[in-house]
C-alpha cells in the first residue's frame, strides 16, 4: 500500500501500542540544550535512572549563552550556572556536549544538520518547538517539553499519537528578492496559526524541489508557527549531496546503502494524504508581519487588512489600511534557527555591501553556529557587515527570544529574521517584532525603515 | 507533581476566565523566567507582562483567588514548547483547563503533569466565561470520563482527547514507567533501524 514518509518512519520506530492507545515511539536522535533539560536530569537522579542511549543523545548551549563574549565565567551569572549545570549533567550521564568553548557550538537546530547528525528517516526529539527544522532532510522531528525530555533520556521513547499528514505543494519560481521565509510566512498566513493542529506538514512541489537544504530548513522550522508539530521534505538528491562527507553521516559503501534506504522512505507518488493545499510561488511577495502572531502578515506592498485584530494593532501601533512598509525600525536582527545559516548571511550581505546601516538603527548579525561564523568569515562576510555598521556576534539564539542579554528595550521596533512576533518575545514586554527574511532585514537596516528588498536588488546590488 | 499513579477523573472548583485567542507560552511564562534550573516558584511569574500592563487582568483579580479551573479561548499555549508554562499554572493551583482549542505541545505538556485539558465549542466557552465573570463563586465540575462540564445551571460538552482521557482514568498519565516496562522491545526496534546498526 502506498504510504507517506511520515507513516513509514512512524511504523519503523513503533515499539508498541500503550494501554492509552498512544504509540510508544523510539527516538533516533535526542538533542539537548541548557534551558529545558536541567529539571529532566534532576528527575532522572531522583529515580536513579540512567540515560538509556547516551550515544544517541547530543547536547549544546544556545538559548542563554551570551553572543558578545564566550569567555568563562560568563558575566551573566545565570548563563554561567545553566551552562555549568549542563556540563555536569552531560559528564554524569555520559552525553556528548558541545559547550561554549567547543568549535562546534551553535543553535541546536543549526548544528544537528551541519554535523550530519540529522538524517533522513530518523525520529528526532528536542526540548524546543523549532525541532521541526530537522524535517528538511526527511526526518520526523518533534519539539517536546521537559517531562518528555526526561522520558527520552530514560527510555529513548515518547508516548505520542500519530499525526495526520497535509501535503503542501508550492509550485513555480520565486521572484528575485523572495525567499523561503516569505514562502512559509505566506503558508501560515493562509492556513492560520492553528491550521496545522493535528497535522504534520509535508512540503513539496517544484519550488521546494529546487530549494537548498538551508531553505527547506527555514520552511520546516516555522511549521510549528502554523500549529503543525512536525514538517518535512522528502529526501532527494539535494539531501544526499548535503549529507555526504558530514562528520556523523555514513561513509563509503555505507553511504550508498543509506541512500538506498533513504530513497525508499520518500512518500510514494500515489500516497493518500489527509489534506492537500497548493500554492503558486509566482504570487508570493516579500512578506512582513504586522501583528503579534506569525499568521498576521502582509506582503510589503499590501495594506494591513480591514479585519485586523484590535489587540494586535493596539500593541504594534498600526492601523487598518496602512502599510508596514515605511515603518521606522530601531533594531535589525539577523540570526536564529530560522535564518542564521550561511546562505542567509550571504543573502543579507549582498544587500548591505557598499551601504551603511541607518544612524538610528542598532543592527546585529548572529551566526547560527561557530561553523557558520567561520565559513562566513572565510568569505569576508563579517567585514561587509562590520563596514556597514552591523555588530558581528558569536553563535547563539540571541535576540530571537529574550533569554540572554540581547534584548529589545522599551517599545523598540525590530526588523527580525527570527520566527516569533509574540508580545514580549524579544525580551522587552512592550518591544515590537516585525518578522521578515534576512535580506528584508538587511534592507530595513540600511533604509532605517521597512523597505522592499526587490527595489534594492533591482537597483543593482551586485550578485 | 505526584510521581505515583493517581487516577484523575473529576475536577471541582472555582473558575478563572481569561479571554483572548492565541495566548502563547511566551505570554503565559515570559522567557526571562526560564533562566532557572528548577520549576520552583514559577507560579509567581504567570502572565507577568500582561498583568503589569493590565491591572484588571484575571490573574490580578482577587475575585478569582483560589480558582482551580482556567477557562480560555482558541489555540491556548501556542508557540514555545516550554513546560514552564503549564508548570506555572499547575503550581498556581490550576487543576484543569477548558479551552476552545489548545496547541498540541502545550496540551501534551499539561497532560503529562496531570493537568487535564478540556475542549469545548466557542459558545460553550463564552457562556462559561460570562458565568464566572458574573458569579466568581460558582463551582465548576469537570468530568474527564463523561466529557461534561457543569457550572450552576450550565451544562456543556467538554472533552479530553481520548488517549489522555484514558491515561487520566487509568492513572497512567505520567508515561515513563510504561515506556521503560518493555525495554527489550525498545532495543529490538533500535537494532532494526539501519542508522542504528550502521547501514
Amino acid at each position: 500500500m502506498p504510504e507517506t514518509l511520515f507513516h513509514k518512519v512512524w511504523n519503523a520506530h513503533t515499539v508498541r501500542t500503550l494501554p492509552s492507545g498512544q504509540t510508544q515511539l523510539f527516538v533516533g536522535l535526542h538533542l539537548v540544550h541548557e534551558v529545558t533539560s536541567p529539571q529532566a536530569f534532576d528527575m532522572l537522579r531522583q529515580h536513579g535512572w540512567r540515560v538509556a542511549f547516551p550515544e544517541r543523545t547530543f547536547a549544546t548551549v544556545d538559548h542563554i549563552v551570551p553572543t558578545d563574549s564566550k569567555r568563562r565565567p560568563f558575566l551573566d551569572m545565570m548563563a554561567e550556572e545553566m551552562t555549568t549545570a549542563l556540563e555536569r549533567n552531560c559528564r554524569d550521564f555520559g552525553i556528548s556536549l558541545w559547550s561554549a568553548d567547543s568549535p562546534d557550538q551553535g543553535i541546536v537546530h543549526v548544528i544537528g544538520p551541519q554535523l550530519g547528525l540529522t538524517q533522513p528517516g530518523m525520529t528526532i526529539a528536542c526540548g524546543d518547538s523549532h525541532t521541526s527544522t530537522h524535517g528538511a532532510v526527511g526526518a520526523i522531528a518533534f519539539g517536546i517539553g521537559t517531562s518528555q525530555v526526561r522520558d527520552v533520556l530514560a527510555s529513548q521513547c515518547l508516548a505520542l499519537e500519530p499525526l495526520k499528514v497535509r501535503r503542501i505543494d508550492v509550485n513555480g519560481r520565486l521572484a528575485s528578492g523572495v525567499y523561503a521565509k516569505d514562502v512559509i510566512l505566506t503558508i501560515i498566513r493562509r492556513l492560520g496559526v492553528q491550521g496545522g493542529n493535528g497535522f504534520a506538514y509535508e512540503y513539496g512541489g517544484t519550488t521546494v524541489d529546487r530549494m537548498s537544504i538551508d531553505e527547506r530548513m527555514t520552511v520546516c522550522n516555522m511549521s510549528i508557527e502554523g500549529g503543525a508539530r512536525a514538517g518535512y521534505v522528502n529526501p532527494d538528491q539535494t539531501t544526499f549531496d548535503f549529507l555526504r562527507g558530514r562528520r556523523f553521516a555514513p561513509t563509503g559503501d555505507a553511504f550508498d546503502r543509506a541512500v538506498t534506504w533513504w530513497k525508499g522512505l520518500a512518500s510514494d507518488p500515489d500516497a493518500a494524504y489527509d489534506d492537500r493545499v497548493v500554492f503558486d510561488a509566482a504570487t508570493i511577495e516579500p512578506t512582513v508581519t504586522w501583528g503579534i502572531n506569525p499568521g498576521q502578515s502582509v506582503s510589503v506592498t499590501e495594506s494591513i487588512p480591514g479585519d485586523a485584530d484590535e489587540e494586535a494593532l493596539a500593541f504594534m501601533g498600526f492601523s487598518r489600511g496602512t502599510r508596514v512598509r515605511g515603518t521606522k525600525i530601531d533594531v535589525a536582527f539577523i540570526g536564529s534557527c530560522t535564518n542564521g545559516r550561511l546562505s542567509d548571511l550571504e543573502e543579507a550581505a549582498r544587500i548591505v555591501r557598499g551601504h551603511h546601516v541607518a544612524p538610528h538603527v542598532k543592527a546585529l548579525v548572529v551566526p547560527g553556529s561557530k561553523e557558520v561564523a567561520r565559513d562566513a568569515e572565510a568569505r569576508g562576510l563579517h567585514e561587509i557587515f562590520r563596514e556597514a555598521g552591523f555588530e558581528w556576534r558569536g553563535a547563539g539564539c540571541s535576540m530571537c527570544l529574550g533569554m540572554n542579554t540581547d534584548r529589545l528595550q522599551g517599545q523598540q521596533v525590530c526588523a527580525s529574521s527570527s520566527n516569533r512576533n509574540f508580545k514580549g518575545r524579544q525580551g522587552s514586554p512592550s518591544g515590537r517584532t516585525l518578522l521578515m527574511s534576512p535580506a528584508m532585514v538587511a534592507a530595513a537596516a540600511v533604509a532605517g525603515e521597512v523597505a522592499d528588498v526587490r527595489e534594492m536588488v533591482e537597483a543593482g546590488v551586485p550578485a | 507533581m505526584s510521581e505515583s499513579p493517581e487516577r484523575i477523573a473529576h475536577i471541582s472548583g472555582r473558575g478563572i476566565p481569561l479571554r483572548g485567542n492565541d495566548m502563547d507560552t511566551d505570554r503565559i511564562m515570559p522567557a526571562r523566567y526560564l533562566r532557572v534550573v528548577s520549576f520552583e516558584g514559577l507560579e509567581q511569574h504567570l502572565f507577568e507582562d500582561d498583568r503589569k500592563t493590565n491591572s484588571g487582568h484575571p490573574f490580578n483579580d482577587p475575585r478569582y483567588t483560589g480558582a482551580t479551573v482556567l477557562v480560555v479561548n482558541e489555540n491556548f499555549g501556542c508557540g514555545s514548547s516550554r513546560e514552564h508554562a503549564p508548570q506555572g499554572l499547575a503550581r498556581a493551583g490550576i487543576r484543569a483547563i477548558i479551552a476552545e482549542s489548545f496547541s498540541e505541545i502545550f496540551l501534551g505538556n499539561s497532560s503529562i503533569l496531570g493537568l487535564p485539558c478540556f475542549s469545548a465549542d466557542h459558545d460553550s466557552v463564552d457562556r462559561l466565561q460570562s458565568l464566572i465573570e458574573a458569579t466568581p463563586e460558582v463551582v465548576i465540575e469537570a468530568d474527564v470520563e463523561a466529557g461534561i462540564v457543569t457550572a450552576g445551571a450550565l451544562r456543556l460538552t467538554a472533552t479530553v482527547p481520548q488517549a489522555f482521557r484514558d491515561a487520566f482514568l487509568s492513572g497512567q498519565w505520567n508515561p515513563t514507567a510504561m515506556l521503560l516496562a518493555d525495554f527489550d522491545r525498545v532495543r529490538a526496534v533500535a537494532n532494526h533501524l539501519p542508522y542504528v546498526s550502521g547501514f
